[in-house]
């Protein structure tokens, strides 16, 4: 759960359109200034007025942290731009493809951390073969050889080596934190070699990653002595662990605040754990139920008491395989937490209940759909202060029958009135409570409905779902992000044009009638960055409005749609600084019919990537 | 030498053919790297004119070019695969799957496969050749897996090390914890004759 690293979250801040033409100044200014700074010669020299005024630049733009700021700095003349490159220390790449690691280098010397990001989020959803690219290695090779002190490594949909973590592990001894968001690739070795080599390691942050189980014991590779350990989080590693060795890694840092075990990890097991750091912020409990083969003494543990002392818990999650019988223990906590995660937790509405009564402070909450409309109920009576909801299903298929419908929905939106951001996975839904929600609820940032069976109706009144979703982008005023499904005609997206003016993430699935669709949100949303579109009967005239404002987005992918070779390679013969690769999702080269498998197009400062493999052709 | 074994049930091999889906052939290997993506796309006068009639019955019934039982569409729900395994992982391992663990000596990673899918030894071992692109012979009670550079090898409840095909094939699935597949030079002691 991310609510405190925003700078990894889809929904960006504020759109940077200059992205691109701050590189291409990079590109024209060669010259360095020959600065009077620092070096040998004891003559004093005066220094020149742009000297001074550089200097006091240098120590205020030290101040400045938003990345959004420092773009718009350093477009200010040479002189800010350069010295704003000198002081930027967290450079931010939303697109591994859009820059090479060359020209960050190059222009951010001082660079101590770096966030980059790789596939598109649909390659989540297994839409294109694992091998598309989002390749570590370049990068941390060249930072390697730069010998630029990185700090810290945030990574999202990247494919990274174990040799890429050692090459990290041995290249940068202020080496504090990594933090691999769905990424893949490596394996436990290279965990090993991480907790063994970085010897500054103050977060070590796993989520939702596919890790390869080489049966190394990397925990127990983390030095003796003290450690600086802040936070370790592997919930997603799916092999045992060296239990022993765990606890004797806890017990030795006293800094760790953030702590997320497997679900390899028994209750009794995070019992010991617990009691070991009593000062935790962040519990990720693990399977939540007994192991197998229970010890002896295991059966008489407190672990009421163990979670009363953890008075500085405000985050929980985990319960993986969680035995409902023992949900009361968490009873002491609940008052102060402002966020949960059951969305592993196959409980029910009453089990739900008899916790989430007590956290009155709650303001992110994730859950399965088991806990039905009566389970939502209850969170809508209970947390007044939720900000973000996602609900989760638990049997993810087209003909499933969701226990949520819009009922649980409208009772979210009637008490719930903060909500900034929801994911709403269900089978029924109405115009009707999504109209609900677009009025009760105006602060909504994020919304992400998502209608499992395909080209579903109002199932009240049989209708498109057209009018919610008007609605949401009408009457919610700073919607950023929307994610659209149901039956819908282009009239939803003449809409989304109309007044999603703030939006910048838009998906869509099975949706509109013709290219007036896409036309619409091209031409209607000027603060569209990112859009992804699968199956649905958009083509190359749609494709071809959005000219005017494909350099502006970080990427487009539409998958099964109608759109033709030649469309593509238009787009690409118009726009040079566009990447249109064509992929062939069933990692095939031939072309199966005339329509485009996979379009996915990004702008960037770089000749087409080397490292395509054979079913991406670069047009 | 044929059927120099014992083995409890009489199998017809080429009767009970499995298609396991294990990576072997340079087919079934593709298959297997992306067998999920058995979504063809529909082809576009599939998706329907939705226009503004929308009638109260289920539109998203119509679409399909599979017939009664509606093809699963890939990516479809959106969700990650891996909170998807969550739940299903679980409940096929429990009600029907033996999962066990196979390593090779020299090989870089582990495999993993269900031992309920095999109805005898010499399905396993099969299924291991393919997986493993060796050969590793015939079983002889008295000499074990000789004149193969490999012996199958498992671990047992107790913990030791146990030459694959030595006990009954019920009573190796219920005691089997995981399986290696040993060098030749290292097998030979477990393989010779008293």
């Amino acid at each position: 759960m991310r609510e405190d690293r925003s700078d990894m979250s889809e929904d960006d801040e504020r759109a940077s359109p200059s992205d691109l033409s701050l590189a291409t100044e990079a590109s024209s200014n060669k010259s360095r200034s020959c600065s009077v700074s620092g070096g040998g010669g004891g003559e004093y020299v005066s220094p020149y007025p742009d000297q001074v005024l550089e200097n006091v630049l240098e120590n205020v733009l030290l101040f400045l942290t938003s990345r959004h700021d420092r773009n718009a700095a350093s477009l200010v003349c040479k002189s800010w731009y350069r010295v704003e490159a000198l002081t930027r220390s967290e450079v931010f790449i939303g697109n591994c493809y859009a820059v090479s690691p060359r020209r960050v280098i190059e222009r951010f010397g001082q660079v101590r951390s770096v966030t980059l990001k790789g596939k598109p989020r649909f390659a989540d959803f297994n839409l294109m073969p694992p091998t598309w690219g989002a390749n570590l290695t370049p990068w941390v090779t060249a930072m390697g050889e730069s010998r630029c002190s990185l700090e810290k490594l945030h990574l999202k949909r990247m494919s990274v080596t174990d040799e890429d973590l050692k090459i990290l592990a041995h290249s940068f001894p202020s080496f504090k934190e990594l933090v691999l968001v769905c990424c893949d690739g490596f394996s436990t070795s290279g965990l090993a070699v991480i907790a063994c080599k970085c010897r500054k390691l103050q977060v070590l942050d796993l989520t939702d990653d596919e890790v390869a189980d080489d049966e190394v014991d990397w925990i127990s590779c983390f030095p003796e002595g003290e450690t600086c350990l802040e936070s370790l989080i592997f919930d997603c590693i799916e092999c045992p662990i060296n239990f022993e060795a765990l606890e004797r890694l806890v017990a030795r840092s006293p800094s760790l605040k953030k702590l997320s075990l497997n679900r390899y990890v028994s209750i009794a097991q995070l019992y010991h754990l617990m009691i070991q750091a009593p000062h935790l912020t962040h519990l990720g409990t693990g399977s939540f139920s007994p192991s197998e083969i229970v010890a002896p003494g295991d059966q008489e543990l407190d672990y009421v008491s163990a979670f009363a002392a953890s008075r500085s818990l405000v985050c929980l999650s985990g319960f993986r395989e969680i035995i409902p019988d023992y949900l009361p223990v968490i009873y002491p906590v609940c008052p102060n937490l402002t966020c949960l995660n059951f969305s592993y937790a196959n409980i029910n509405a009453e089990q739900l209940r008899s916790v989430i009564r007590f956290c009155h402070k709650l303001q992110i909450f994730w859950v399965l759909d088991s806990v039905c409309d009566e389970g939502l109920q209850a969170v809508a009576a209970t947390c007044k202060d939720l900000r973000e909801l996602r609900v989760f299903p638990i049997d993810a298929s087209e003909d499933s029958e969701s226990p949520v419908t819009d009922v649980g929905f409208r009772a979210i939106s009637e008490g719930c009135r903060k909500l900034q951001s929801i994911l709403y996975f269900c089978q029924r839904m109405t115009n009707a409570a999504v109209i609900a929600m677009s009025k009760n609820c105006p602060d909504l940032v994020v919304f992400r409905l998502c209608i499992m069976g395909r080209h579903r109706p109002d199932h009240i009144t049989g209708e498109s779902m057209d009018e919610g979703f008007g609605a949401i982008v009408k009457n919610c005023k700073k919607l950023t992000r929307l994610a659209i499904s149901g039956l819908l005609t282009d009239r939803a997206f003449n809409y989304i044009g109309q007044y999603g003016k703030l939006v910048r993430t838009l998906s869509v699935a099975f949706a509109g009638n013709s290219d007036m669709g896409l036309k619409y949100v091209l031409e209607g949303c000027p603060m569209l960055q990112k859009l992804e579109i699968r199956d649905s009967p958009f083509g190359d005239s749609g494709l071809l409005s959005g000219l005017h404002h494909y350099y502006n987005m970080r990427f487009l992918w539409m998958s099964a749609c109608r759109l033709t070779r030649q469309g593509c390679k238009q787009i690409a013969q118009q726009m040079p600084r566009l990447v249109v690769e064509v992929i062939n999702g069933d990692a095939e080269e031939e072309e199966k019919d005339d329509y485009v498998d996979i379009l996915y197009m990004y702008r960037s400062l770089e000749e087409p990537r080397g490292d395509a493999p054979k079913f991406v052709t670069i047009l | 030498m044929e059927g120099g074994v014992v083995y409890e049930s009489g199998l017809n091999l080429k009767a009970t053919e499995l298609r396991l889906g294990l990576p072997g052939t340079d087919e079934s290997e593709k298959q297997t790297t992306f067998n999920i993506r058995n979504n063809k796309r529909p082809s576009p006068d599939t998706v329907e004119d939705c226009g503004s009639s929308g009638s109260s019955d289920d539109k998203h019934g119509g679409h399909e070019t599979a017939p009664a039982a509606k093809a699963q569409v890939v990516g479809w729900p959106p969700i990650r695969s891996y909170r998807k395994n969550s739940f299903q992982a679980k409940k096929i391992e429990v009600e029907t799957g033996i999962y066990v663990k196979v390593s090779m000596d020299g090989a870089p990673y582990l495999r993993k496969i269900d031992l309920k899918v095999y109805k005898g030894y010499p399905e396993l071992l099969k299924a291991l050749e393919n997986m493993f692109k060796l050969t590793i012979g015939e079983y002889s009670e008295r000499e074990g897996y000789k004149g193969s550079e490999y012996a199958p090898t498992y671990e047992d409840k107790d913990g030791d090390w146990m030459l694959v095909g030595d006990v009954p094939w019920d009573m190796f699935m219920s005691s089997c914890k995981r399986l290696r597949i040993m060098r030749g030079s290292e097998a030979r002691g477990l393989g010779c004759s008293i």
